[in-house]
């Protein structure tokens, strides 16, 4: 009998497994299953970014370098923030390039949270964020978004939720799994309310690019939010650079600092053939970005439809690549509905459960996949949907 | 761009149904729009790109450059039609530089491609001269990498 479970820690044992793992087991070993659980670009990173990839292999570019990043990527990174979102950044101390916006993420709350702390957050929410306050001995307390808001976080939710310990807002709009976005005038409740408590703000912006409609505020651009939020961004979803695993955050120069150092012990430095592609995205990636956003744009389009006259009630995401419809009307919960979906009809979607207990009653389908597919899984969800109901 | 050519020009196989519940048009609304782009003279056609190893052992690909002298026989347009005319030609286009044709041809074997290049070519008024150059191997088709083990892909089919 294999006892080596005792070894490990008791707050990492007690994690919950992602709920997309089991999905994922079954799904991999379907032959001509239709997936809609694809949670990153289906595009190809666009040539002339892996080109530059290229060439710094070609180079010889294969050393460590700076703990920050490399100078060059940080000082594009400032323009890049500067011209799309609004606050400055000082490449030399404000900005820190990370593997993906998970590490930056995961080194702000080690660098910030001391055990007990809490940290808000809004659910339904990418799958990392209460599991890694767990990590740091902190409690995650997570603030309802709902379909009746189109999932943009209510300033009186957030209000409400708020107890005394409180020290970290954890923001990310547009949201996976809900496409759920924020405006200026929610934003600037929000940014109130933030500084009322003292929270520091971690706002995950990866999808920002990938706002349809509304355009994108970042909160860190409010008069007194500078010097209290953590911007974090990186290349996976707007440039379709998941496999470079390159990030970054700009903040305050003291929480900057903090997180350097557990960035420095932990990891060195981002890939440097990684931080050269991505100086190439930044300087002339914008209309690869362009298009890939209209593509998902007409799918979005397309998806959120058939979803509507399947009589799955789904509101039209604003941004991401997620529509997140309703499947309650079925009479089934999300775990149920995913699962027979899977196993009757071979279309993966990922239960809203996965993205937390305010995710009940939905289902995520990603549509950053092919026309033919989402045709093709729409039409096997109406067979589906006719066997449901005749019981 | 029309929006039923917009999703064509996507590569995606889609027939007229599936791009009509797509583009929330009824399919006699997307066969009156291909109609109409094939009356324009727009759409040509539409084929299967074929991995060109696929008939590689039963046919040949040549590109013949092609010289021609245009005076009093209908000009360039005139000789390019013709050529255009027979079968085995595959494309045909009027060029910059030091020839005037390129001329695209398959078939069943080199010996084919001699007799349409002499029988043929070289028969028609005002053909100069040709160059006859052979495919040997593809590495890119229509837009399309070939690849000899097939594509390769990794991108995990549920991911958060």
């Amino acid at each position: 009998m294999d006892e080596s479970g005792r070894f490990v820690a008791r707050h990492v044992a007690s994690l919950p497994k992602s709920g997309i793992r089991d999905f994922f087991a079954i799904v991999s070993k379907m032959k001509d299953a239709v997936s809609l659980g694809i949670g990153e670009p289906d595009f190809v990173t666009p040539f002339h970014i892996r080109e530059a990839a290229m060439n710094a292999l070609e180079k010889g570019r294969t050393s460590y370098t700076d703990n920050r990043g490399t100078l060059q990527l940080r000082e594009e990174i400032s323009r890049y923030v500067a011209a799309n979102y609004g606050p400055e950044y000082r490449p030399d101390d404000e900005i820190l390039v990370t593997i993906g916006v998970s590490e930056a993420l995961d080194i702000l709350l080690r660098a910030t949270l001391n055990p007990g702390d809490k940290v808000l957050y809004h659910e339904p929410c990418y799958v990392s964020y209460a599991p890694s306050v767990a990590l740091c001995h902190a409690e995650a307390v997570p603030v309802r978004t709902t379909a009746a808001d189109q999932f943009a976080l209510d300033p009186a939710a957030l209000r409400a939720a708020w107890r005394p310990g409180c020290k970290l807002l954890i923001l990310n709009f547009p949201t996976n799994p809900t496409g759920g976005t924020a405006d200026r005038a929610k934003l600037e409740e929000i940014a109130r309310f933030a500084i009322e408590k003292d929270l520091l703000v971690a706002s995950d912006e990866i999808y920002s690019e990938l706002t349809f409609e509304g355009g994108h505020v970042s909160i860190a651009s409010l008069p007194g939010m500078r010097e209290r939020t953590v911007f974090l961004h990186g290349f996976s979803k707007a440039f379709a650079m998941t496999g470079f695993r390159i990030g970054y955050a700009c903040g305050p120069a003291a929480v900057i600092d903090g997180m350097l150092k557990v960035h420095q012990y932990g990891i060195m430095c981002a890939s440097i053939v990684s931080q050269e592609a991505a100086v190439e995205a930044l300087r002339n990636g914008r209309d690869s970005v362009l298009h890939m956003r209209d593509k998902y744009r007409e799918r979005r389009d397309f998806i959120v439809r058939r979803f509507n006259e399947l009589g799955l009630a789904c509101h039209s995401p604003r941004g991401a690549f997620y529509a997140f419809p309703s499947v309650s009307g079925t009479g089934l919960d999300s775990m149920e509905f995913a699962r027979r979906l899977l196993e009757e009809r071979k279309v993966a979607m990922v239960p809203g459960t996965a993205f937390g207990a305010a995710g009940a009653g939905f289902c995520r389908a990603s549509f950053s996949t092919s026309y033919e597919r989402i045709h093709e899984a729409c039409e096997r969800i109406a067979r589906f949907l006719d066997d449901v109901r005749r019981g | 761009m029309n929006s039923v050519l917009k999703l064509l020009l996507e590569g995606e196989a889609l027939d007229t149904a599936q791009i009509g519940k797509i583009l929330g048009l009824g399919p006699d609304a997307v066969e009156r729009e291909l109609a109409a782009l094939r009356s324009q003279g727009v759409l040509l056609g539409m084929r299967p790109v074929l991995n060109p190893s696929f008939e590689a052992e039963r046919r040949v690909r040549a590109v013949i450059e092609v010289k021609i002298r245009p005076e009093g026989l209908g000009g360039f347009d005139g000789i390019a039609e013709r050529i255009s005319s027979f079968e085995q030609v595959e494309s045909c286009h009027l060029m910059s530089g030091g020839y005037d044709l390129l001329v695209v041809i398959t078939a069943d074997n080199l010996y084919k491609v001699a007799g349409f290049v002499h029988e043929r070519l070289a028969r028609i008024e005002g053909v100069q001269g040709t160059s006859t150059h052979f495919f040997l191997r593809a590495y890119k088709k229509d837009g399309f990498i070939v690849s000899a083990d097939g594509s390769r892909r990794d991108r995990p089919s549920v991911s958060p």
